[in-house]
């Protein structure tokens, strides 16, 4: 620094007068606003493909215009409909009327008869069995005339009891929580009360509960299957580890589907298992013959052998660093092996167990493909209902709201797994 | 764990080769319905089982006939002698020919855009000065996180408002976002051995940065970003869910007909495409092994 001269309040500057400090912060802002243009084309592509669309799919879970739209003087007037036990007044029954009767005529853009549809689907959604209440009244609205009370009764007696109000009070704010509450088996009554939903609805308690508990066994199951092996793998001498580990890595590169389609032909009722059980006596012919593969059973198999390598590769890396020394030290400090392991060898692959478990677990809980393929009836999981709903069902606000709580799940274990073991260590294959 | 050394009591002799024996009872359930699954591609009854002609070996229970299929089913005359217009009619028809040709297609492209994206992105986030690196990570490799069926919902939507479903520029873009993240991973792996000082030394030694760049950043990283463009290439190989959402029958890939095969009338041929699918695998599994033991030995690092 020959050419540097000290200024007189302690800066440097260079022969050429410029101050040495604001020239690296131009440099380190110029090194900065680099990396950022490098980051940004693709921070931009995943924003537009895949956050973006994301985003708007789960708002979908909570915004739900189609009452409000197709009936907004009626919303209004409802809510002058404070005592639930008795019938909301007149003036709401005319609203009614006037709304339905607008509708018919074409509605606000002509698609008023498309919206009835829509509304009479929506409403059936809430309160099962109103949807041809809605239809049949929309045909009829023209000849309904004051007293409208009387006239809506005599339409369909399903206008003289306050459910049907109360759904269309619930639905009518254009946000409203109704499809998160139906993702939990709940719904609120015609006070607006929290309850239970009729037994006959209950299936998304057992569906999450089920969820939740095939991940956790799955989880279970490969860390009990993947620990012996990894330890097994990282002690062998590297000529024979690095044999045995293609056992591992190509299921993990092998496709999904090829790994489910490999399983039907296992485990199948005809299956080359049961078959070879047969052979040696074991199962009989037919029905007796236990079923393997179509129900819980296959999930959990099927599942366990495609996120088994997910958990035998970060013990493995692992188990790889740990010298052999500690336990040694270990046992000639007088430890039998059980202790050894539970206090020495154990807590040092906690790193990779974590990772393993999370990766897992996470993996688990959104699994969809391979359910849907060896699943059958009771091995279906919440990514199946998800499905069910965008593609049959077309409840697509429930879709969106089963989605929306999955995925707050997954993001909290990813915030876990970034805890414990950094997205920046995060290594494949 | 190697060896046993001569003064194990019968209760260690015991422990050690009931442990082996549960680690290859572990590594068979993991490779043995791959390998079962092989030699029925090559059955000549279009059974999933193996019968007694099989176990004997005879030449007469085998064929090839299900492979054959492959190229034939959906063809416009399948019973026409081989020739050139036997070609053109299954490059034309097949339906697995049909798929195969969409695989690749979606998936190079799908490749190509990830593995752009995600080396410059890889680059940036590596760089020293980059803000919020962390928390931009951890949302770029979001994709390989969240579950497969929220993101094909949502594309599923958003891609119908811009007209884009049912084409096959959306189905690239959802799987060009949905294999970014493995080749960030890669990149931003293989750039974190980096030796900076080799870049250092290529200006000092009067390298303009874009020479540093081409002469030695580019080929010290290149292993890595092959490796993350496999990845991504496999990803859209093997995606399933997203192209049931996103598509049609024009744009049918190879898992997608097997989806359907398994869900509706679940025939050999399945078996045949699967055995040539695992056949790839294997291929990908040595040029990634390749492409790691170059890069460490680049790297100047033992290979291990």
């Amino acid at each position: 620094m020959s050419d540097a001269v000290a200024g007189k309040d302690g800066d440097f500057s260079i022969a050429d007068g410029q101050n040495l400090k604001q020239r690296l912060r131009k440099a380190t802002s110029r090194a900065r606003w680099q990396a950022v243009f490098m980051v940004a084309p693709l921070g931009v592509f995943v924003l537009l493909t895949f956050i973006l669309p994301i985003a708007q799919m789960l708002f979908r879970s909570v915004d739900d215009p189609v009452v409000s739209d197709a009936l907004p003087q009626t919303v209004v007037a409802l809510e002058s409909w404070t005592d639930r036990s008795e019938l909301p007044e007149e003036a709401v029954y005319a609203a009614l009327a006037a709304d339905l009767k607008f509708l018919r005529a074409g509605g606000a853009d002509g698609e008023g008869k498309s919206l009835i549809g829509r509304l009479a689907t929506r409403l059936n959604f809430d309160t099962s069995g109103v949807r041809s209440t809605i239809t049949k009244t929309a045909r009829k609205v023209k000849k309904i005339e004051a007293p409208f009370k009387e006239a809506f009764i005599k339409a369909d007696k399903k206008w003289g009891q306050p459910d049907i109000w109360a759904s269309i009070d619930r639905l009518g704010g254009a946000v409203n929580s109704t499809q998160f509450l139906a993702a939990l088996d709940l719904r609120q009554d015609v006070n607006g009360d929290i309850v239970s939903q009729p037994e006959v609805r209950q299936i998304y308690v057992t569906l999450w509960l089920r969820t939740l508990w095939i991940s956790l066994l799955v989880t279970v199951i490969c860390v009990a299957l993947a620990y012996p092996v990894s330890y097994l793998l990282a002690t062998l001498p590297l000529r024979i580890s690095n044999l045995l580990i293609i056992c591992v890595l190509l299921p993990f590169w092998t496709s999904l589907l090829v790994r489910t389609t490999s399983w039907i032909v296992v485990l199948g009722q005809n299956g080359v298992l049961l078959e070879a059980l047969h052979l040696i006596g074991l199962v009989g012919e037919g029905a007796d013959r236990p079923q393997l593969i179509y129900n819980m059973t296959g999930t959990i198999v099927a599942m366990t052998h495609i996120l088994l390598p997910f958990m035998v590769l970060p013990l493995y890396s692992v188990m790889k660093g740990i010298s052999p020394s500690y336990m040694r030290a270990a046992r000639s400090l007088g430890a039998n092996p059980t202790l050894a392991f539970v206090r020495v060898y154990l807590p040092q692959t906690v790193p990779g167990l974590g990772a393993g478990c999370i990766l897992v677990f996470i993996l688990a809980i959104g699994y969809y493909i391979t359910p849907a393929l060896v699943g059958g009836q009771d091995g279906q999981l919440i990514s199946n209902f998800i499905a069910y709903h965008m593609q049959r069902s077309l409840n697509w606000g429930l879709a969106a709201a089963l989605g929306t709580m999955l995925l707050a799940g997954v993001m909290a274990l990813y915030w876990l797994y970034d805890k414990i073991v950094g997205i920046n260590n995060m290594k494949l294959g | 764990m190697s060896s046993l050394p001569p003064y194990a009591s019968p209760l260690e002799i015991v422990w050690h080769y009931a442990f082996r024996v549960f680690c290859g009872a572990v590594l068979v359930f993991l490779i043995m319905p791959i390998l079962v699954m092989i030699p029925l591609s090559f059955n000549a009854e279009p059974y999933f089982t193996y019968n007694s002609d099989m176990v004997a070996l005879k030449p007469e229970a085998y064929s090839t006939r299900w492979y054959v299929d492959i190229f034939k089913n959906g063809m416009a005359d399948p019973h026409q002698d081989f020739g050139f217009s036997f070609i053109a009619d299954s490059w034309n028809n097949a339906q697995w020919i049909h798929s195969m040709k969409n695989s690749f297609i979606i998936g190079i492209f799908a490749t190509i855009i990830s593995t752009f994206l995600g080396t410059l992105a890889a680059l940036g986030l590596t760089r020293a000065h980059m803000p919020y690196r962390k928390l931009i990570t951890a949302i770029l490799i979001s994709p390989m996180i969240v579950p497969i069926i929220i993101s094909a919902a949502g594309m599923f939507f958003f891609y119908s408002d811009i007209g884009l479903s049912q084409t096959f520029p959306g189905i690239i873009l959802a799987h060009a976002a949905l294999g970014t993240p493995f080749v960030v991973i890669t990149v931003t792996a293989t750039l974190s051995g980096f030796d900076n000082n080799l870049v250092r030394a290529s200006a000092s030694l009067g390298a303009t940065p874009q020479r540093t760049f081409f002469k030695v950043i580019v080929p010290l990283i290149a292993p890595g970003v092959i490796s993350g463009g496999l990845f991504a290439f496999i990803t859209s190989f093997d995606e399933v869910v997203a192209v049931i959402f996103l598509t049609e029958f024009e744009q049918r890939t190879i898992p997608r007909q097997m989806w359907s095969g398994l869900r509706e009338q679940i025939s050999p041929t399945i078996l045949a495409v699967a055995t040539i699918l695992v056949a790839i695998s294997v291929l990908l599994l040595i040029t990634l092994e390749v492409l790691r033991r170059r890069s460490e030995r680049l790297r100047g690092m033992s290979p291990g």
